[in-house]
């Protein structure tokens, strides 16, 4: 009975092979990120318990992704990335959501497609470098950025230009890792900051609002520039050691917006200070620094660069997070990974982490 | 160590590489591992310029940031003072606070003004300048402040509103002490009353002090003491969240509340004076010779003060501006009326006291006097004149003629001298806003008035009180005490005493002395006194009439008037001139002879001659007065 039961398991699922400091990190910060989702909720319990579910399901997510070996991922890599441009078609004729058809409605499941593209752009993108000489030529460069920008611009039509450049970001860092020259990945930045005024030119209003916003928050402070100044004034007004879990006042008198959302380090900064912002950014680092070991002991292309873009597209979140929240970039719709309130972006990314345990799991597994 | 020549998997990857791709897999781990390891430098490069702005936000700009924190969280919330109570001199109530309810609005949380206005007239009934005076009010008021749109609810009003309160975001009915008249008309000419504050009121009061405060003396006592009686803003410090709901009181500086006010104005007696005018209109000032304090203050016809404080409608508004009696004309305090006769017991003490003419001194009424080269005859009111008078006579009859030879003796030049003197000409300073001060004529008035000399003409009217001189009740009350009480010349005071919130000592108020008037020869004054005295109680006295029978000696002189200028609210149509150019009965008054306690003037507008009409008036407040039985 057993082993006809196995028989229809496929042979490659085991005991999960995880690598215990990843989990370690992704634990510690998701149990952290919990605590301040109660505080920023008010101490809502029902809040939390429905974020741990999504968490929950992410979790599972990761561990299903863990036993599928790397190389049935890279088989199906082209058809995730094909269903997934086909999916941003859709959202183009039948898409929903506020002033930006970004959703797509299956009757029980929402979700954005542009989530997929996270994953699927730097999947793919390994699957084309994956056969190739390494450091690309100049053929397999141009395909590569194709890959890249067919999905970019369908999400920027949508309109979410944060998404679609960090799918951008995402697919860029498998390029870079593949081993890109310095002067190419120089020339490419400098590129793009002189091509930012023509961007300036295919913004929609609201996003050049909250750009304007950005560079002058004070000129409008209770309209557009009231997120960056509240924000500020928590973590500023947070100081060294924080004002204590669920003692922070901009957090609990509901200053603060979308607190436990976008903003939900605003209130980590506020109640636990600098030092508790050191702690989770060593513990993002941790993780990316992790992340990227993992894809130095990969045995394939296909997983060296898939890891490593996965890793280091993990710390831009962060990053791009952490800035807009301190006032250093305009609001752009990012979730704190792994803390912010929202089942999409935690799913996502345990999938990701699932992919990398998956290739740390099977690191010596070669067929 | 595996070592990985060739890489193509089959099945996997896009179509067949080009040639043969050799791919040398050691090296392309060497290369990676050193890209991985350059990459890793960068997120620590970026980690660390996080920290960096971390640190400049929370250690660098900490302290501004706290602040930005504090100011945020807690909000300091005004909390209006109590206004001070106004008693009579028993310690009856005048003006008193009642709790009641008012609609406000706060800008911030409405969506949609308009339609809220619309909807909240279907439940309560808002003023007709509801939005105006909204609109205008909101610049006083921070957006997250309730407006106050009505005040005054009636009870079923609240209960209307509280039914529909939750379709009703941003309004609210909050409670207040408002104001409350408990004598309506008798009252507002001497209280005043309260209004909303408006923006004139806002450029003579300290703005700080009446956030939170909706009310303001308007006129009268609440308007002269308004200082005394608003107090001082209290404020709370309060925990509030985004919406400015308050969380939490933390801290609380008491209001300190105004000040109780006590007036020497007797209820009982004001009452006696209010229905001794019966429905004519006039004016009645009483005040005690000895130290100058208002007994009683009436100005007839007169208007509820109340529809004023919870805001008056515009029809009733009309009503009261259009009604031909002018109930919003103050007549005790604004009316200037020519003075008449009343006028001869100072232009008497003035000839006395100058030395134009004796104590004894006889002059004979034929009942005309020439001016020389005039043709002109200046005529006594009795045909046929009074025979031989002197000032005794002349006071008790009521001698034109005497007065007139007297005052061209005098020249217009010592009689303005003298009588100004007395107050005339000017405002007695008493404690209200907006006193008249009549007019005293002389050389340098009429040249700066008319451009025109003086005539000599125009000193013989004067000696009986017409002509340009203009005075008030109130005038005519300070002079009379003046001249009763030898020579003090009082500032007369509504306030008699002050309790300030809280602590129980009252402080006592009295009436600054103007002026001492010296007396050159006493007698002088003693002998226009008793002159005043037999127009009452002598055989041939004008109005002896009212002659009290043996209980009391009073004294006191009538006159007859027109109304010379008025402050107007209007102009008033030329039927009304025609009204007011009908003589006015005027009579002062004052009792007991020998050792006077009041002073009475009254004036009854229209009513022809003064002892007929003005003397009973003052006699009923006397009588009522001094046989202490008042009304209660």
């Amino acid at each position: 009975m057993a082993t006809r039961v196995s028989r229809l398991v496929p042979h490659w699922v085991g005991l999960p092979r995880l690598d215990p400091l990843l989990l370690l990190g992704l634990l510690v910060v998701m149990g952290g990120g919990l605590l301040v989702l109660y505080s920023a909720s008010n101490s809502d319990m029902g809040t939390v318990y429905r974020q741990a579910i999504r968490l929950g399901i992410g979790m599972a997510a990761l561990l299903v992704l863990s036993q599928v070996p790397p190389y049935i991922l890279r088989i199906w890599t082209p058809w995730l990335y094909g269903l997934g441009v086909v999916l941003l078609f859709a959202t183009w004729f039948v898409g929903e959501g506020q002033g930006a058809d970004r959703w797509l409605d299956f009757g029980v499941v929402r979700f954005q497609p542009a989530e997929i593209m996270k994953l699927a752009v730097p999947m793919m993108v390994a699957w084309y470098l994956h056969p190739r000489v390494l450091p690309p030529g100049f053929r397999d460069l141009l395909l590569a950025f194709a890959i890249l920008l067919i999905p970019a611009i369908l999400i920027v039509r949508q309109p979410d230009l944060g998404t679609a450049l960090l799918v951008l970001v995402s697919g860029g860092f498998t390029l870079f890792l593949s081993g890109l020259s310095w002067r190419l990945i120089v020339g490419a930045v400098v590129a793009a900051a002189a091509a930012a005024p023509a961007m300036w030119m295919f913004m929609h209003e609201y996003q050049r609002q909250r750009v304007r916003t950005f560079l002058d928050p004070e000129s409008d402070p209770l309209g557009t520039g009231w997120n960056i100044i509240q924000s500020k004034i928590a973590v500023g007004s947070g100081g060294l050691f924080g004002k204590g879990w669920l003692n922070g006042t901009q957090s609990r008198l509901e200053f603060i917006p979308e607190r436990h959302t976008d903003f939900i380090l605003a209130v980590l900064s506020e109640e636990f200070g600098l030092l508790g912002v050191i702690v989770l950014l060593a513990m993002y680092v941790f993780i990316t620094a992790r992340g990227l070991a993992i894809a130095g002991m990969a045995r394939d292309t296909y997983s060296r660069l898939l890891a490593g873009s996965l890793a280091l597209t993990f710390f831009v979140y962060v990053v791009v997070n952490a800035s807009m929240v301190a006032g250093l970039l305009p609001v752009v719709g990012v979730p704190l990974p792994l803390i912010s309130y929202g089942g999409t972006s935690a799913v996502t990314l345990l999938a990701g982490f699932g992919i990398l345990m998956s290739i740390y799991g099977h690191r010596n597994f070669i067929r | 160590m595996i070592r990985q020549v060739l890489t193509r998997v089959p099945g996997a990857g896009p179509g067949r590489p080009r040639g043969r791709a050799i791919k040398d897999g050691i090296e392309e781990q060497r290369k990676f591992n050193r890209r991985a390891a350059e990459a890793l430098v960068l997120v620590i490069i970026g980690c660390l310029l996080l920290i960096a702005r971390y640190v400049y936000l929370q250690v660098v700009n900490h302290q501004e940031f706290t602040t930005r924190s504090i100011n945020n969280q807690v909000k300091v919330v005004p909390v209006a003072p109590n206004r001070g109570l106004i008693y009579d001199r028993a310690g009856r109530p005048l003006a008193e606070n009642r709790p009641a309810f008012r609609l406000e609005i706060v800008p911030e949380k409405v969506e949609g003004l308009e339609q809220t206005f619309e909807r909240l007239a279907e439940l309560v009934e808002l003023p007709e300048d509801a939005v105006e005076r909204f609109e205008a009010a909101r610049g006083r008021y921070h957006s997250f402040d309730g407006i106050p749109v009505k005040f005054a609810l009636s009870d079923e009003e609240v209960a209307r509103f509280a039914v529909n309160r939750h379709l009703f975001a941003g309004v609210d009915v909050v409670p207040y002490l408002a104001r409350h008249y408990p004598q309506g008309d008798l009252l507002t000419h001497v209280l005043g009353y309260v209004g909303r504050i408006d923006e004139n009121d806002l450029r003579s009061i300290d703005a700080a002090n009446y956030r939170g405060t909706t009310h303001i003396g308007k006129s009268g006592v609440e308007r002269y003491y308004e200082n005394q009686l608003h107090g001082d803003i209290g404020r709370e410090r309060v925990e509030t969240n985004v919406q400015g709901r308050v969380l939490n009181v933390l801290e609380r500086e008491p209001p300190q509340h105004g000040e109780d006010l006590v007036l020497s104005l007797d209820l009982g007696l004001q009452r006696v004076a209010w229905d001794a005018l019966g429905e004519r209109p006039g004016a009645v000032f009483a005040m005690d010779p000895r130290d100058g304090s208002v007994l009683a203050m009436v100005s007839k016809p007169a208007f509820d003060p109340n529809f004023f404080v919870r805001g008056i409608r515009s029809a009733e508004y009309a009503a009261i501006l259009n009604d031909p009696a002018r109930p919003l004309f103050n007549r005790a305090l604004q009316g200037g009326y020519e003075p008449g006769s009343t006028f001869k017991p100072f232009v008497g003490l003035a000839g006395l006291e100058m030395g134009i003419i004796g104590r004894e001194q006889r002059v004979f009424s034929n009942g005309y006097y020439y001016l020389s080269g005039q043709e002109r005859p200046y005529r006594d009111w009795k045909r046929g004149g009074h025979g031989w008078v002197d000032i005794r006579g002349a006071l008790e009859q009521s001698v034109n003629t005497y007065f007139y030879g007297l005052a061209y003796d005098l020249g217009i030049d010592r009689i303005h001298e003298y009588l100004s003197q007395f107050s005339f000409g000017e405002p007695t300073g008493l404690d209200l806003q907006g006193e008249n001060a009549g007019i005293l004529p002389s050389r340098d008035w009429k040249r700066g008035q008319y451009s025109e000399p003086w005539y000599p003409g125009e000193t013989v009217i004067a000696g009986i009180g017409q002509g340009f001189n203009v005075v008030t009740p109130i005038q005519l009350s300070v002079a009379l005490s003046a001249l009763v009480n030898g020579g003090t010349v009082y500032a007369p005071r509504l306030l008699m005493a002050s309790k300030p919130a809280g602590e129980g000592q009252a402080r006592l108020n009295h009436a600054p002395v103007a002026r001492q008037i010296p007396a050159v020869q006493p007698e002088n004054w003693a002998v226009v006194r008793e002159g005043m005295r037999l127009v009452i109680h002598g055989s041939q006295g004008t109005a002896r009439a009212v002659a009290p029978q043996d209980s009391y000696q009073m004294a006191g002189k009538s006159g007859t008037a027109q109304v010379v200028t008025q402050v107007a609210f209007e102009e008033p149509d030329p039927e009304e001139v025609a009204q007011h150019l009908r003589n006015h009965a005027l009579f002062v008054a004052y009792a007991p002879f020998e050792n006077p306690i009041i002073v009475v003037t009254a004036i009854v507008e229209h009513g022809g001659g003064g002892s007929r009409h003005a003397a009973p008036v003052a006699r009923a407040v006397i009588d009522a007065w001094l046989a202490q039985e008042l009304p209660q």
